[in-house]
């Protein structure tokens, strides 16, 4: 074959690619970067997100607000710098329409004035740092699951409710822990003994436990999601604390994957939740029923989170009618309420929901099987501390 | 501060140093007998808690599960050594390092390929998971006593080897003086290659342990890759014993920084600056250690060449 | 004494390419950077003009830790310390109120040429072995040490706005700058290694006994290069960090200082090009490879080994031996 020949047919095959390229971008498809945490420890979590937010899309039958969607996936590996690099390709060189996913808070902080100053979306449907609550909240911010100090509120009054009198209480040291000790520290009435901060993704607690152990408190609270969760929980019951002292989680460290990796030693424990299996309405029937039979496992508030987060776009981008340009117009949207997983939830100003939260507890079935049961409910229609500082309309 | 608070952290560094010392065993030999940084230690004991975990699904047996992949690991250290580690004997550090991080890269890559990139959460054998009182107020967790007898048992049956045995004496000679020994007829290479398996093995040993206490996923060797190179800076490269002290001293001085310290800083200083101050001490104290020692000893605490 | 070290070049490089060929391929390379901005904006990538300019501080680190790996000998496994330290000086000036880019600049420089020179001066105490890991004890204890600062971001990192010039500092702004910043320190590597002190540099590389006997300073040598390969490096940092206007502890990772080491090494150690050559072909490597397949970082991995065991003179060598 001759140079020239060569040439032209590069030149023919290039022309080509990029002819189809621009022809298939007639039918408008809705680009979705989906930054999200699907390796190490916390990959359970992002990988539940995932999974219940393509459910969403086949419910949906591959459309969101009536366009064909596309996910582009970014694994983060929950490192700020990665997901950084994930966002920067996704907003300018994939040029997606709209952003979710992210399950870490020290992720979300480190990308969202990237997303944001881009003119774009961010559906979060786990990390609700109290930053985007307060002060830097954000027209393009939405949180469709809670904000990162609720869970632990409701833990806190709980607490208070039982009576314990002291606690020693502990998380990682990030944002959604800071916070999420802060909110258990709001609600609860009692006196706390220590307040630990652990480097995040630690997963030998030996030298805590020996603290918690010469403290004697009466409750402990943790807040571990995810490896840390199930590590923290295993070690405290292999040093024999779990019959010494009452352990308090939210749900987070004491949902299905959670339980999956424990087992038996979880029977038992209380946690909050703004959601449960047995929530009776068609949305979280059918999303519970779907998710056991597709991907062979109990779903966790992770997963209905996922597959809210996938209905709130939905709903948002049928009332544009998919012109994500008008953009006061979706967000109202969405914020003046949705239909989701929960029932109907409606939000605050500063995109955070207005919402019940439960008490749940672990239970063991007569089958064997281990699983959290609604026990009541703890707050009702509970909103955000910080909403008051946050000066959007 | 009670005494009982003192005792079992004690006991967590107690744990920690020897499964550094498992890690750091072959490490120093390896160095000190061929001058290699094999900075894919890390990624053995990697494949030690892998292949623990998924042998010990298979078998059923946590305990089979861990000879099983204390072998499948030698198996792929005698092939590292063969197609790679030979070809970069006597090169400078450099490209050592280099080429030993681009193993680290791959393996990475690779245990991500065949395991997938999600952590696995393995369980204590259920015989283990229990407290065992040890005094009045103070029960510890069978495993970690288990952890630390057998780490305690191995160091011992190292320690015999190395010091009593005829290839043990290669094994020093080789470390001492590699020239001189290959003189007087020491087969070099064979030895080398078996201090090799030997020392991959015993990080599998440790990954296979500690992997129910920690999680097994990538990553998970770099961490401790990085301690085991301070401990035998400590210890004096191609020490066993140098490396046994180093890594009690290592595990016991960061578990009491950690407990200790921040409670430490707490009674000396106004809180804003002890809950800064705390923790950024506490975690590098020992790299402070090892300047320390490499400042006043720059050949570590046993020194082995003349 | 170590055996002597076959990967670097046997003399000093001489000058810049001169057959005609060469000289047209490098007038061609310059103009495409210059010209790279317009370009890029009229073909709507901007995707691609901030991958340049993440390139650009790359070859700015590189080349400044080819001063020491390669000129010097010295196996810094720590170099993401002074990078690190000069991206946070932005990021904490910055939250400080301090963004006047005549105070933060020389601020970063200094800071992290500071730096170099207490480590430096600890370091070169040692030799081989023990040199690379005081080093790397170093960057850890600067990697904790800032970790666990919460005020500063800790481990969550920290937002690094832009500084002030005056005008407004875009993306094709920024592009300019790192090129010119990049230029300048080039210039100022090549006077510095064809001059007596680069010379001498060399020969302490090659026999420090030898060098010692003749009469250099040694120790002296060796420091002022560490300083300048950190100050260079530090400058590097901040550039980094007006791109991603991000800073984390991760640039201060040892994982950080094994890629600067990678790019050299690709790029050819000891020789001029190697920082540009290894930075340019290591980020060409990685957008590759991540187009094609989840698993990049294995390719990179073998990518790597490859080079370490079959073309040890890197990128710059195989030019070399064909002439």
């Amino acid at each position: 074959m001759s140079r020239t020949v060569r040439v032209v047919l590069v030149v023919v095959v290039f022309a080509c690619t990029l002819a189809s390229g621009l022809a298939s971008g007639q039918a408008r498809t809705l680009k979705i970067g989906f930054v999200s945490t699907l390796s190490g420890g916390g990959a359970a979590l992002g990988v539940d997100v995932l999974d219940a937010f393509q459910l969403a899309l086949r419910h949906l039958g591959g459309r969101l607000g009536g366009l064909p969607a596309e996910v582009i996936t970014v694994d983060d590996q929950s490192s700020p710098d990665v997901a950084r690099t994930g966002v920067e390709r996704l907003l300018r060189r994939d040029r997606v329409d709209l952003v979710t996913g992210i399950i870490f808070s020290h992720v979300l902080l480190a990308v969202g004035d990237l997303i944001f100053n881009h003119g774009t979306f961010y559906i979060s449907p786990n990390a609700g740092p109290s930053e985007y609550a307060g002060e830097q909240c954000n027209l393009h911010f939405i949180n469709v699951a809670w904000q990162n100090d609720n869970m632990h509120e409701a833990m806190g009054h709980y607490a208070t409710l039982k009576n314990y009198e002291t606690a020693f209480i502990l998380a990682p040291n990030y944002p959604a822990g800071r916070d999420a000790l802060t909110g258990f520290k709001r609600f609860y009435k009692g006196r706390v003994v220590s307040e630990v901060y652990t480097r995040l993704g630690q997963l030998d607690y030996s030298a805590e436990i020996a603290q918690i152990r010469a403290a004697r408190p009466r409750a402990v609270y943790a807040f571990y999601p995810g490896a840390m969760g199930v590590n923290f929980i295993k070690q405290y019951a292999e040093a024999g604390l779990m019959q010494q002292v009452q352990l308090l989680v939210p749900g987070f460290s004491a949902d299905a994957d959670v339980i999956r990796a424990v087992g038996k030693p979880m029977v038992g424990v209380f946690n909050s939740s703004h959601w449960a299996l047995e929530l009776f309405n068609p949305i979280n029937r059918r999303f519970v029923e779907d998710f056991r039979r597709t991907y062979g496992r109990v779903p966790t508030l992770y997963a209905a989170q996922g597959y809210d987060a996938a209905l709130a776009i939905d709903h948002g981008l049928r009332a544009v009618g998919g012109d994500l340009s008008r953009k006061a117009d979706f967000r109202k949207a969405i914020l003046s309420g949705f239909d989701s997983t929960r029932g109907r939830v409606r939000f605050s100003k500063n995109g955070y929901p207005i919402q019940d939260y439960y008490l749940r507890q672990v239970v063991e079935l007569p089958n064997g099987e281990i699983i959290n049961r609604l026990r009541g409910t703890i707050f009702r229609n509970h909103a955000d501390a910080y909403v008051n500082q946050c000066r959007l309309p | 501060m009670s005494a009982s608070l003192v005792l079992e952290q004690l006991l967590n560094g107690l744990q920690f140093g020897l499964m550094l010392f498992l890690l750091s065993a072959g490490l120093t030999l390896v160095l000190g007998m061929m001058d290699v940084v094999n900075l894919a230690q890390g990624s053995l004991y990697m494949l030690g808690a892998y292949f623990a975990a998924t042998l010990g699904a298979a078998t059923g047996s946590f305990w089979a599960g861990v000879v099983g992949a204390v072998l499948a690991t030698a198996v792929v250290a005698l092939l590292l050594e063969v197609s790679v580690l030979r070809r970069v004997y006597g090169a400078d550090h450099l490209t050592q390092v280099l080429a030993t991080f681009a193993l680290i890269l791959m393996f990475n890559e690779g245990v991500r390929m065949i395991w997938g990139p999600q952590a696995l959460l393995l369980s204590v054998p259920p015989e283990l998971a229990r407290p065992v009182a040890l005094l009045p107020g103070l029960s510890y967790s069978a495993y970690r006593l288990a952890i630390i007898a057998t780490g305690a048992v191995l160091a011992v049956a190292l320690f015999l080897f190395i010091h009593r045995t005829r290839v043990g004496m290669w094994v020093r000679a080789g470390a001492s003086n590699r020239r001189m020994a290959q003189a007087m007829g020491v087969p070099i290479r064979r030895v080398f290659t078996g201090v090799f398996v030997v020392g991959a093995a015993l990080s599998a040993v440790a990954g296979a342990l500690l992997g129910p206490i920690f999680a097994v996923q990538v990553g998970m060797g770099e961490e401790v890759l990085i301690l085991a190179f301070v401990v035998i800076v400590i210890g004096g490269i191609g020490s066993v014993k140098g490396s046994l002290v180093g890594s009690l001293l290592v595990g016991v001085v960061d578990t009491a920084g950690r407990a200790f310290l921040p409670a430490a800083f707490g009674q000396l200083f106004p809180p804003e600056v002890a809950s800064n101050l705390g923790p950024a001490v506490a975690s590098v104290l020992i790299y402070f250690l090892m300047a320390l020692v490499l400042f006043l000893r720059p050949q570590g605490l046993f020194p082995v060449r003349g | 004494m170590r055996a002597p070290n076959l990967t670097l070049p046997q003399r000093a490089p001489t000058a810049l390419p001169r057959t005609w060929s060469a000289r047209a391929g490098a007038a061609l390379a310059a103009l495409a950077v210059v010209v790279f901005p317009p370009v890029a904006g009229a073909l709507d990538w901007p995707y691609y003009l901030s991958l340049a300019t993440k390139t650009l501080a790359l070859v700015l680190a590189a080349s400044a830790l080819n001063l020491v790996l390669g000129y010097g000998g010295m196996v810094s496994f720590g170099h993401a310390t002074y990078y690190g330290l000069g991206a946070y000086t932005v990021a904490i000036l910055a939250r400080e109120g301090v963004r006047q880019a005549w105070v933060v600049w020389p601020t970063s420089v200094l800071v992290a040429a500071l730096a170099a020179l207490a480590i430096g001066a600890v370091c070169l105490r040692t030799r081989g072995l023990y040199f690379i890991m005081i080093t790397l004890a170093f960057a850890q204890m600067v990697y904790y040490g800032v970790v666990s600062f919460k005020q500063y971001g800790g481990q969550d990192g920290l937002r690094a706005p832009r500084t002030e010039f005056g005008f407004h500092l875009g993306d094709v702004e920024l592009y300019y700058l790192a090129l010119g910043l990049v230029w300048v320190s080039l210039w100022f590597l090549w006077r510095l290694v064809h001059a007596r002190f680069g010379v001498a540099l060399q020969a302490v590389r090659d026999n420090e006994v030898r060098a010692a006997a003749v009469g250099y300073p040694v120790y002296r040598i060796q420091l002022v290069a560490f300083v300048i390969s950190g100050a260079l490096t530090g400058l590097a940092g901040a550039l980094m960090a007006h791109h991603t206007q991000y800073v984390s502890p991760a640039m201060l990772s040892w994982p950080q200082s094994g890629h600067f080491m990678f790019m050299v090494i690709l790029g050819g150690v000891g020789r001029f090009w190697a920082g540009v050559l290894g930075a340019v072909a290591m980020t060409v490597l990685e957008e590759l490879f991540h187009a094609a397949t989840v698993f990049w970082q294995f390719y990179v991995g073998l990518a790597l080994l490859a080079v370490v065991l079959l073309a040890p003179r890197g990128l710059a060598g195989l030019w070399e031996r064909r002439r």
